[in-house]
């Protein structure tokens, strides 16, 4: 019977395909350094899947947002468990992403026909780094206001639009309430947005093109 | 895919995926149902004796109102909730005092004693109870609850006992 429920969806909706051409492609013979890519995205999902939980009682404003994390971690089951997972994968997140690039430099994997690969990498690169940015105010601690501080400062220092770009991200002249919600609001919904798109066409694309081979000594 | 009891590479590879992704699954998934569900598993209940008013305040057969609040901490905030009731004098003896919780039976709105219609009338959905809280009209399936303990102190106040839901 399972087989019959089976042989129905897949005529329609083709799992067979999806599977021969998503889990089953011919690939060149690599190494685990070419893992790295699906490392980032099952890391981007988990921090997807922790960042939702933690919004179960985050509240994202000077008020409350201190008080609630204090709460995620010491008042809610497991609620150590979720912000340690998302707080850790961020920094890992980072840092697999970065050695990624590093992999897809050294193997010179950007060449043509990858070039659009490699430039929405670099998008993919910025907007992880965003979500560092973005994420790191939300606890609303020392250490998150004054590294939001400095970090919008410097962004003030760019020549002509500075002081424009400082009052854009600050939501104002000054670190404020409107500041935690206008990064609460990029962290959840604007940059996990364009992430999760680039990560689309990036995976489109490397679906596309195959990987690229290892190189040989005379590449 | 191959022989019965050669696993092949490939078959050996899945195997492991699917056990390990399981894992990981059990691991975050089981934890997170908990994380969620944690406040609805929170023991509460707090229970204590409550001042409601002088005995001598009351009047015989008019319902003598009162309210109170009381404080919780619910997640990392101190919220107050109100409480009230009427109590209704029947003689002289404060153990005949009928005290009645003002919490409508039919979806928790607060009823309010009303002198020309001799009776409780909740805003909500029109309920009617009697002076002693017995449904008159409307869709509560109960009369009002009662507050079933009280005391009264050396200087004649009434006191009932509450217990937190």
């Amino acid at each position: 019977m399972w087989n019959n429920i089976y042989n129905w969806l897949d005529e329609r909706v083709g799992f067979n395909d999806l599977y021969a051409n998503l889990l089953d492609r011919p690939e060149p013979k690599t190494s685990w350094w070419n893992t790295l890519g699906s490392a980032s995205m099952f890391l981007f999902v988990l921090q997807g899947l922790t960042g939702i939980f933690l919004t179960v009682y985050y509240t994202p404003s000077p008020d409350h947002a201190y008080d609630s994390v204090q709460y995620i971690m010491e008042g809610v089951a497991f609620g150590w468990l979720i912000r340690g997972i998302h707080h850790w994968g961020a920094t890992l997140m980072v840092l697999v992403v970065f050695i990624h690039m590093l992999r897809v430099f050294f193997t010179a994997s950007f060449k043509y026909p990858r070039e659009l690969t490699w430039l929405i990498g670099i998008g993919l690169l910025l907007t992880t780094l965003g979500m560092g940015f973005t994420g790191y105010l939300l606890p609303w601690n020392q250490k998150a206001f004054w590294a939001t501080t400095v970090g919008t400062q410097i962004a003030g220092t760019v020549p002509f639009i500075g002081e424009f770009t400082l009052k854009a991200l600050r939501g104002g002249p000054d670190l404020s309430a409107l500041t935690l919600q206008r990064f609460f609001s990029a962290h959840i919904w604007m940059i996990p947005g364009i992430l999760a798109a680039l990560i689309g066409v990036h995976l489109f694309l490397i679906m596309k093109h195959g990987e690229s081979h290892w190189p040989k000594k005379d590449d | 895919m191959s022989g019965s009891h050669e696993l092949s590479r490939r078959d050996f590879i899945k195997v492991t995926t699917g056990i390990i992704g399981g894992l990981i699954g059990a691991v975050v998934g089981l934890p997170a149902v908990y994380y969620l569900i944690d406040p609805a598993l929170q023991a509460g209940g707090k229970e204590a004796w409550i001042p409601i008013g002088k005995f001598e305040d009351m009047q015989l057969d008019k319902p003598y109102s009162f309210s109170f609040t009381r404080v919780q901490v619910n997640g990392w905030e101190r919220t107050a909730s109100s409480f009230g009731g009427y109590a209704v004098r029947k003689s002289d003896k404060p153990e005949e005092l009928l005290i009645l919780n003002s919490r409508c039976t039919h979806l928790a709105c607060t009823v309010n004693w009303n002198e020309a219609a001799n009776g409780y009338l909740c805003p909500c959905h029109d309920a009617k109870f009697s002076k002693e809280g017995e449904v008159l009209d409307g869709p509560p399936p109960r009369p009002l609850d009662v507050y079933d303990e009280h005391r009264i102190t050396e200087d004649g106040i009434i006191e009932i006992f509450f217990k937190e839901g």
